[in-house]
């Protein structure tokens, strides 16, 4: 088992004849059952071409009615992407990633309030995709720095997923699915989403949830956690040096009025249960103390 | 990005903000012919720089006479404005505001954010104008109304805005003045792709005009594109060198106070790792993310901008090579380093795809490249290396 994908997903790429759409559908293909997963290709304009075999569509809603596809990848640049989402929201997809980066946050304010009542299920905008381990591959992260195994990981950064993943993997323990749920403001799954996934998987054991400072997407997720999680989770916060009021690379890693520090997410997860640490070296420790 | 009070309240007017009679004046000279044009006995003489706190910093003045006016304009024009936003150095005085005196009744507050909990544009509002609203907000916050723009399509209604207005004590005669400023600015707001307004205060006059004594904006980064005229009024002076160089090249970079430069792939992994250097008994020289496609050159320029910084002592690179391959990071540090003329040590640790290539690399180059093997490791050395000497 594993949360939101697996090696039965049938993936279409939104912005497939572009650079980074290629080339992310090519690695993704070329990753375990990659090649039976992605199936189709969306760009206006482009239907009836194909890449490397997979057809491409002139909309969302003809690819998913010729090829079954019933998940999405965006890679459309930043001002056409909100409108990439609503396209596949519109056309019933179960999920949409979108690793775009660089949204304007007006339009994912629009985005978001014509997702309500809707079914499809949104991660990202700004993030590194989420992989099943030697299932499927959806997004930017290096496929070969993981292995199945129990270990969720939920995140908003990119780079420190790998990070927290290269460290499970040096004291021997592979991932159930490793989901980066972006850097932005204003996004679709957030922590405590991702985190009920956990607790629902049958092969999920324990969860390193990686936040960092901004928001207060973490302290919900911890009190969520307190009242209802079964499985233990650790934790790390990243920007307990950041100085207030600087958009820290990410347009959501922002300490403003003096909220969502790092110390203060940290405190309210330590009273939640959730062991924490300060040494970003130390995850994947940590998270094996913790498994009997 | 962020524009000066002057350029906030053009925006404002016009979506149908009442302000202050004013000109915007870049000499003493202006000032005065500024001050004869409004006419009238009283004047405000108010430093434009980005950071706020002005008037406590000093930065603000009333003048009662066009002497007085050349007098606050020369004291003003040019100063080395401390404020709590500014850092202990100050921000440079370059341009006035000069404005008309107002009659001040009452002063209310007005702000307008991206709210992250409601994932929509939230309108804050209290009695309590003219003072910091987080003091405010701290001691009592029952005077701080909120309210949430649910439908962005919508809007804010013309009930839900004169209920609000209400809340914060606009008197009844003013009400609907007051609504069609909030309404203005959440107009003003979403058209520009706002990331901040802030009204502070908002006053009523003697003779129950509604107006903004000050305005404040900060706009979205990523939706620039489709502004140019927002960003026409970008003003580099108030912003930091390193940083306007480093966004040339699209590099992340925020300067800070220590002495150990990091380059590192990643935003979240940028932070962890300036977080791990202070745990170490370091201190971060800077926040530099290269992103997810750094080049060579990228490298080159990301080492020459963090030269810059006199107190740098040592620099630690880190990358967690993913998309990036880790053999290209090299070479681009082995470049930079030979071009650069690297005097301060530097701390290399590669993780992640073609990691072995990578180290072969560095450990070919012939340069003093210290390796560190994992995070920690890195992070160890690197501090050690800053402290020797």
């Amino acid at each position: 088992m594993s949360i939101l994908i697996n090696k039965n997903t049938r993936v279409m790429t939104q912005g497939i004849t572009g650079k980074t759409g290629q080339f992310h559908t090519r690695m993704g293909k070329e990753y375990a059952n990659g090649k039976n997963c992605y199936v189709a290709g969306v760009t206006p304009k482009k239907g009836g071409q194909s890449y490397e075999g997979i057809p491409i569509f002139e909309t969302v809603k003809e690819a998913k009615e010729k090829t079954g596809a019933n998940v999405s990848v965006i890679y459309v640049p930043p001002p056409y992407a909100a409108a990439a989402i609503d396209e596949a929201v519109a056309a019933g997809l179960d999920l949409v990633i979108c690793i775009t980066e660089g949204i304007p946050v007006r339009d994912m304010i629009r985005t978001q309030f014509r997702m309500r009542g809707k079914n499809t299920l949104l991660v990202g905008p700004n993030c590194p995709g989420v992989i099943t381990p030697d299932e499927i591959k959806i997004g930017i992260m290096p496929g070969h720095i993981h292995k199945k195994g129990p270990v969720g990981v939920v995140s908003r950064s990119g780079t420190l997923t790998y990070e927290a993943v290269g460290q499970l993997m040096e004291v021997g323990l592979g991932q159930s699915s490793c989901v980066g749920i972006g850097g932005d403001p204003v996004n679709g799954l957030k922590h405590v989403d991702v985190l009920k996934m956990f607790n629902d998987d049958p092969q999920t054991e324990a969860v390193v949830m990686v936040g960092e400072i901004g928001g207060t997407n973490e302290e919900e997720a911890a009190r969520w956690i307190r009242a209802n999680m079964k499985k233990p989770v650790v934790g790390f916060i990243a920007g307990v040096t950041a100085p207030a009021g600087k958009r820290m690379g990410h347009a959501g890693a922002i300490i403003s009025g003096g909220k969502g520090t790092a110390a203060e997410k940290l405190a309210v997860m330590e009273e939640c249960g959730i062991k924490t640490t300060k040494n970003p070296a130390e995850m994947g420790k940590l998270l094996k103390s913790v498994l009997k | 990005m962020k524009i000066h009070e002057y350029q906030a309240k053009e925006i404002l007017r016009k979506y149908g903000v009442a302000t202050p009679r004013g000109y915007p004046c870049f000499s003493v000279d202006e000032a005065v012919a500024a001050a004869k044009k409004l006419g009238g006995k009283v004047w405000v003489v108010k430093a434009q720089i980005h950071a706020g706190g002005r008037g406590k910093g000093g930065g603000v003045k009333l003048a009662k006479s066009l002497d007085e006016v050349k007098q606050f304009a020369g004291q003003v024009l040019g100063m080395q404005l401390k404020t709590h936003q500014t850092g202990p150095e100050g921000q440079k005085v370059r341009r006035l505001l000069l404005e008309e005196g107002a009659d001040i009744r009452k002063e209310l507050y007005l702000g307008m954010v991206v709210d992250r909990g409601s994932q929509r544009v939230a309108l804050m509002a209290s009695s309590e104008g003219g003072m910091d609203i987080e003091e405010v907000a701290a001691r009592t916050p029952e005077k701080i109304h909120r309210l949430v723009i649910t439908d962005p399509f919508r809007g804010l209604a013309d009930t839900d805005a004169e209920d609000i207005a209400r809340k914060i004590g606009v008197p009844q005669k003013s009400l609907a003045q007051a609504r069609d400023c909030l309404k203005a600015l959440y107009q003003a707001f979403d058209d520009t792709d706002a990331a901040l307004a802030e009204i502070n205060p908002l006053i009523v006059t003697g003779d129950g005009k509604v107006l903004a004594l000050d305005a404040k904006m900060d706009f979205d980064d990523n939706a620039l594109f489709r502004h140019p005229e927002i960003v026409a009024l970008r003003d580099l002076d108030e912003e930091d060198a390193a940083e306007v160089e480093a966004s040339k090249y699209d590099l992340n970079y925020i300067q800070l106070d220590g002495n150990i430069g990091c380059l590192v792939n990643g935003a979240g992994l940028a932070m962890a790792t300036m977080d791990i250097i202070k745990l170490y008994g370091g201190n971060p020289a800077n926040f530099l993310d290269v992103g997810g496609g750094a080049s060579a050159e990228k490298v080159t320029e990301a080492f020459k901008i963090m030269l810059k910084n006199p107190k740098l002592k040592a620099i630690l690179v880190n990358i967690f090579g993913g998309i990036m391959k880790c053999d290209v990071i090299a070479q681009g540090v082995v470049a930079a380093a030979r071009e650069v003329r690297l005097a301060v040590p530097l701390v290399v640790r590669l993780e992640g795809t073609n990691v072995d290539l990578g180290k072969k690399i560095l450990a070919a180059s012939g340069l003093p490249i210290i390796s560190g093997n994992n995070m920690a490791d890195a992070a160890k050395k690197v501090v050690a290396a800053a402290t020797v000497k």
